[in-house]
């Protein structure tokens, strides 16, 4: 397992779990908010819409083709 | 920092595998470049969830011990950085790659088409959902609809009750006559029946379609026109894709030519840029057969073995005939064009609704009034969309070919001035 | 339709005529080829310029004009008075900035200088160790093709626009693509930099630049901020230069500048100059670096020797009227610019002195004796 925080709070998933598999464990699934605000989730799994842009460590990536990796910090409303 | 290579590859899918693998024998210098954490592209797309095929496996363990391929996952190409030379990304440098040649195996991406809803979270793409999945995205005990268009639909469905979920209905648009000519046909393709009936699912309609996603903060319940009648279905994901489109931004920039959607390629897989090939989907709808000798045949060419290129080249025509049978069978209803109201988000990035855009000239346009097509996504999704909805010819790729830092972007001073 | 006028050119500049002489009660037919043009790819700065005389009182007109209109304008022209910093890296830069304080204030354009601290206070992403900004509240920045639209609209029945690429034009006539003539009291020329197509005898060069826009990152940055380096770059008659710019889109997005290159009419991004652009900009504010860059384009500068627009009557060919050659400033200026090609026409007097922009500066009047013979 590896541990690590989603927006301040601590989470433990399965070693080899994309980022966008974390927002659903820790949380609602949300990535994002949108200019109309709406809250929004992964859409295309494969690094194409960019839905799931999160902040990884304080730089904007996208949680689907972002592995997990031990203490890394991602925030969803940044 | 630089690096040479006599052969680069982008994209480590099956195309792209099978390319390095037939041109490894040479002993050349061969660099795979692929934006996914692992190889495997979408259809082998490897995960926490993920169960491989022994042929996925067999490609990876030949790629692994191939010593003259280098694979370099996470990495994104970023801009042309001159003649022969990409620019790369991954999340710690950026760096130049020179090439003697290039193979394009840069895949396909969902068709997603706007309807009410679709911005719901709950809502993906097919594909989408089955690549969430493979990443880890639980789905365990879920009530689940998929809907859209094309074989991935049985695909993400055989996805996703591996998992767990609960899959209620499966709409397909196209019509029963159509699917049944293409079963008819489908004896000539052997291993395509058997995976057919393994895939076939009692929850399957044809004739039917998405009306709209339901729900306030996120999906509750998907609407569906079912063979003419209204249905309304309680359920916490909806997975809906309308079939692929080739992946040619990076061959549009390059200067291949494009031929309808595609990287157009001649029987050498070769584009009408010298020393450039191209194979997979990014060449047209195909399916991983397909994919895999294309590949080869790239391969092969590329390193100047025109013999064994040649020797493929009754697999690929076997091959190309059940993609086109595919392609004709599941044709898009143009009636789909009707499912976004005014007030339908077409451009995700941006928030654009249909309203604003449908009475622009065409691409430009709308980008310069509504905003449409500026966001991250650089139009990838909304130009697919307005492709079909409005005819639209495809947007033309520029720096960054894909969201990048813009340190990164500083390799693209000459080389004296890099620093 | 029988126009009166006919406005070659759909950008801020060919928009803004017609819109004057739509208030004038003419009838006008605007024909834009949709190639697009320097409207469609600036910044839309609308910044008080102050190289020169006529320059400065061209652009502080037209910026009062702006603000004037700034509460009707619709939403998606994003106007915002986000003002402008000119930074001060260096002590000659600091001079430089004392100095522009003094001619701005001169013409009464409020601006102050902000040392060392109040600088990092008002722009805490920037680098440590400039020494000061002068800060020129009244600059403000727009979306330049919603505010063209804008200008049409306003413009009600009066103004018609139609796609059509002019091939020719002939005193107060143009030819259409087809081939037919259209004939109206006055053809106003306001093409931009496609202008040299139809009247190659325009003093007119290319001055090519790059623009780049990050991802939505709100709040990193509150003025547009420019080097005072700027105006040398702005000035530069040969070879490729880049100065810092970037501005708060009211997106959230930063948006970069500019790069000065001449003679070149090939659109491409060209890595090396995009590298340098956003080098300097980096020098400025540093965490530019990791933010993500989304787009990048290229876009014309049509230029005159003088880096004046022409306004006025064509002196060979009666009835054709230039509101061209606007280089970087043509958002900034084609309020004013129309007000003064207005005057011209109806010969009203001008509300600033319209002689250093006559076309006759560049394009001399043919004596009628020499061409009889």
């Amino acid at each position: 397992m590896i541990e690590l925080i989603l927006d301040g709070l601590a989470l433990r998933v399965a070693a080899g779990s994309t980022v966008a598999a974390a927002l659903y464990l820790g949380g609602d699934g949300s990535s994002r908010t949108s200019v109309g605000d709406q809250r929004r989730a992964p859409v295309c799994g494969m690094g194409i819409c960019q839905e799931c842009r999160v902040s990884i460590d304080g730089q904007r990536r996208l949680a689907c083709q972002t592995l997990c990796q031990p203490g890394m910090c991602v925030e969803t409303h940044a | 920092m630089n690096e040479d290579f006599d052969l680069l590859i982008i994209g480590a899918g099956p195309a792209g595998m099978a390319a390095a693998l037939a041109a490894a024998p040479s002993g050349l210098r061969i660099g795979v470049i692929d934006d996914n954490p692992l190889p495997g592209g979408q259809i082998w797309r490897d995960g926490v969830h993920a169960h491989l095929p022994a042929n996925a496996r067999r490609h990876r363990a030949a790629l692994a011990a191939a010593e003259n391929i280098r694979l370099f996952s996470a990495t994104r190409v970023v801009a042309i950085a001159g003649p022969q030379q990409l620019l790369l990304e991954d999340d710690e440098r950026a760096w130049r790659a020179h090439y003697a040649k290039l193979i394009l195996c840069t895949g396909a991406r969902e068709l997603l088409l706007p309807f009410p809803g679709w911005t719901l979270p709950g809502v993906t793409g097919a594909g989408g959902l089955q690549a969430l999945i493979k990443g880890g995205v639980p789905v365990a005990g879920e009530r689940l609809v998929i809907a859209g268009s094309g074989p991935l639909l049985l695909a993400s469905a055989a996805s996703a009750k591996q998992a767990g979920a609960k899959v209620l209905r499966i709409a397909e648009q196209a019509p029963p006559a159509a699917l049944a000519a293409f079963a008819l046909q489908l004896p000539r393709w052997p291993s395509k029946l058997l995976q057919a009936l393994q895939l076939f699912d009692a929850s399957y309609r044809s004739n039917s379609h998405v009306l709209a996603a339901l729900g306030e903060e996120r999906l509750e319940a998907v609407r569906l026109q079912q063979n003419g009648k209204l249905v309304e279905i309680p359920c916490k994901r909806l997975a809906c894709g309308f079939g692929l489109l080739p992946n040619t931004h990076l061959g549009q920039a390059l200067g291949c030519r494009i031929a309808g959607q595609a990287i157009a390629v001649d029987q050498w897989q070769a584009c009408s840029l010298s020393d450039h090939y191209a194979a997979g989907e990014c060449t047209g709808f195909g399916g991983s057969e397909l994919a895999l000798i294309e590949g080869a045949i790239a391969g092969h060419s590329a390193i100047g073995a025109q013999a064994k290129a040649r020797a493929l080249w009754p697999q690929r025509q076997h091959w190309q005939a059940f993609a086109d049978r595919l392609g004709r069978s599941f044709a898009l209803d143009p009636r789909l064009k009707q499912l976004a109201a005014a007030d339908t988000l077409v451009c995700r990035c941006e928030d654009v609704s249909y309203g604003e855009i449908a009475g622009c000239s065409g691409w430009v346009d709308a980008k310069l009034h509504s905003r449409c097509g500026m966001g991250a996504c650089q139009g990838r999704i909304c130009g697919g969309a307005t492709q079909f909805l409005f005819d639209w010819p495809t947007p033309t790729p520029r720096p960054p070919l894909s969201p990048a830092r813009i340190e990164s972007l500083l390799q693209l001073a000459e080389p004296d001035e890099a620093g | 339709m029988n126009a009166e006028i006919i406005v070659v050119g759909a950008g801020i500049v060919g928009s803004a005529c017609a819109h004057q002489f739509a208030r004038r009660g003419l009838d006008v037919l605007v024909l834009d080829s949709q190639r697009g043009g320097a409207t469609a790819v600036g910044m839309g700065h609308l910044v008080a310029m102050d190289d020169n005389p006529a320059e400065l009182a061209l652009s502080r007109y037209s910026i009062e004009l702006w603000r004037q209109w700034a509460p009707s304008l619709d939403p998606d022209c994003a106007y915002r008075n986000c003002g402008t910093l000119w930074l001060a890296a260096n002590r000659e830069e600091l001079q430089a900035a004392e100095h522009k304080r003094e001619t701005l204030s001169a013409q009464g354009i409020a601006c102050q200088m902000l040392d060392a601290s109040a600088l990092r206070q008002a722009e805490p992403m920037l680098r440590k160790g400039l020494l000061g900004a002068l800060k020129v509240s009244g600059d403000s920045i727009l979306y330049a093709p919603n505010a063209a639209h804008w200008l049409l609209a306003q413009g009600g029945a009066r103004i018609t626009r139609r796609q059509d690429q002019v091939s020719e034009v002939d005193g107060n006539r143009v030819r259409l693509a087809d081939g037919r003539w259209l004939t109206a009291e006055a053809v106003v020329l306001a093409g931009g930099i496609h202008a040299s197509e139809l009247c190659p005898e325009l003093p007119i060069r290319a001055k090519k630049g790059h623009l780049l826009i990050t991802d939505r990152y709100p709040g990193r940055i509150q003025h547009q901020l420019v080097e005072l380096g700027y105006a040398a770059s702005a000035h530069a008659n040969t070879g490729t230069s880049v100065a810092f710019n970037a501005q708060p889109r009211p997106t959230g997005q930063i948006f970069l500048g500019s790069s000065r290159q001449f003679d070149s009419l090939d659109p491409q991004v060209e890595g090396p100059v995009l590298a340098r652009m956003l080098r300097r900009a980096l020098d400025y504010l540093p965490e530019l670096g990791k933010l993500n860059a989304i787009r990048s384009w290229t876009g014309f500068r049509a230029a005159t020797p003088d880096s004046l627009p022409l306004l006025g009557e064509h002196p060979q060919q009666p009835g054709l009227w230039l509101a061209v050659g606007h280089e970087g400033l043509g958002v900034t200026t084609a309020p004013g610019s129309a007000q003064l090609l207005a005057a011209h026409l109806f010969k009203e007097p001008a509300a600033i002195d319209p002689s250093p922009y006559l076309p006759g500066r560049f394009l001399p009047v043919p004596r009628p004796t020499e061409h009889s013979a």
